[in-house]
């Protein structure tokens, strides 16, 4: 599956819950597909994904969910065992592994050598799903569903869609998203 | 008062509610003392930039936010700074025990020691260097109002004689 159509569908099933998106072409793709207050996306910061949804799944009670990527996590894997230690219940981190760095021309990561399942599991994750990308329905309803943390590894095809770069300013980007959580 | 108390009671003061770590020797008390506080959540990290993301987050849902680390720190953090609370315009208190400093028995220390001042200087991050617990007592509430008002970073460099 490549990742865009990953995100539509996953981004599907979405209602009240707050998205932290990775930079690069994965917030792109979110925003093409649908742009949304609840949407936090990154355009700088690169491995922090998982970290900034963590300190927003401790300050607040509503569901975050989190698209990383094989080369963010693998830049910042520290992150995986303090969110293990901190246990948020609401925090649901997707990482979608296509192997490389898509978004500066697809060199290749280790997540080709290390399954990042594997490295979540031997952390002490409790709840993980793995999807292998050839999925002819995806049931993510039940991952949604699930008690967090949970860590989803989610394989997805090399490459990015042809989408425009986010046309929003970084400070209204954050200002529309407090006010999404003030609500 | 000693340095930590001091620092704490300014904490309190400016509200701050949520708090990231890396020790340092100099800020063993003052992490045992934010972690003993119920109404601080304290968060130890494994690196200081994973705990600024960590911060970017909490500020976003509603805390007020600080960290506590050495200068060393600072180093590991640049671009996060830079790419995250300066483009988003976030707050935060960043609590440095700034090693290097005069004083110093580690020679090791001493370049980064050094570097601090300029590295928040190309970030054109402000700081404040209390040099006593009277002059922290006195300066660290005015840094979360810098911080709150402008929507930027605010460094508290605590130099070795400062404890």
């Amino acid at each position: 599956m490549e990742r865009i159509d990953t995100i539509r569908k996953i981004s599907e099933e979405l209602t009240s819950e707050l998205v932290v998106c990775n930079i690069g072409f994965p917030s792109r793709e979110l925003h093409y597909l649908k742009d949304s207050s609840t949407h936090f996306y990154m355009l700088g910061s690169m491995g922090l994904a998982s970290s900034i949804g963590l300190g927003i799944a401790m300050s607040t009670k509503r569901k975050v969910v989190i698209f990383d990527g094989d080369g963010s996590i693998l830049m910042n894997l520290g992150s995986l065992v303090t969110i293990f230690n901190q246990n948020p219940d609401n925090l649901i981190l997707i990482v979608l592994d296509n192997e490389c760095y898509g978004s500066t021309g697809s060199q290749c990561s280790y997540a080709s050598t290390v399954n990042l399942g594997n490295v979540a599991e031997a952390v002490g994750f409790k709840n993980n799903f793995f999807f292998d990308g050839n999925e002819k329905e995806l049931k993510f309803k039940e991952v949604l569903n699930t008690c967090g943390p949970v860590f989803v590894h989610f394989k997805v095809k090399p490459g990015n869609a042809n989408v425009p770069v986010i046309p929003l300013e970084a400070v209204d980007i954050k200002d529309r998203f407090m006010d999404e959580i003030k609500k | 008062m000693d340095g930590s108390q001091a620092v704490y009671n300014t904490l309190k003061q400016s509200e701050i509610n949520f708090v990231v770590s890396l020790p340092c020797v100099n800020l063993d008390k003052l992490m045992k003392m934010v972690e003993a506080d119920e109404d601080i959540i304290h968060v130890p990290v494994t690196r200081e930039e994973e705990g600024f993301g960590i911060c970017a987050g909490a500020f976003m849902g509603g805390k007020k936010p600080a960290i506590l680390m050495q200068n060393s720190g600072l180093g590991n953090s640049v671009n996060a700074l830079a790419s995250l609370f300066e483009l988003y315009k976030l707050p935060i208190l960043m609590i440095i025990s700034h090693r290097g400093t005069d004083g110093e028995f580690m020679s090791a220390q001493i370049p980064m020691g050094n570097a601090t001042p300029k590295v928040l200087d190309a970030l054109q991050i402000p700081y404040l260097n209390p040099k006593t617990p009277d002059e922290a007592l006195k300066l660290i509430p005015k840094a979360w109002n810098i911080a709150e008002t402008n929507g930027t970073p605010v460094g508290i460099l605590l130099s070795i004689k400062f404890w």
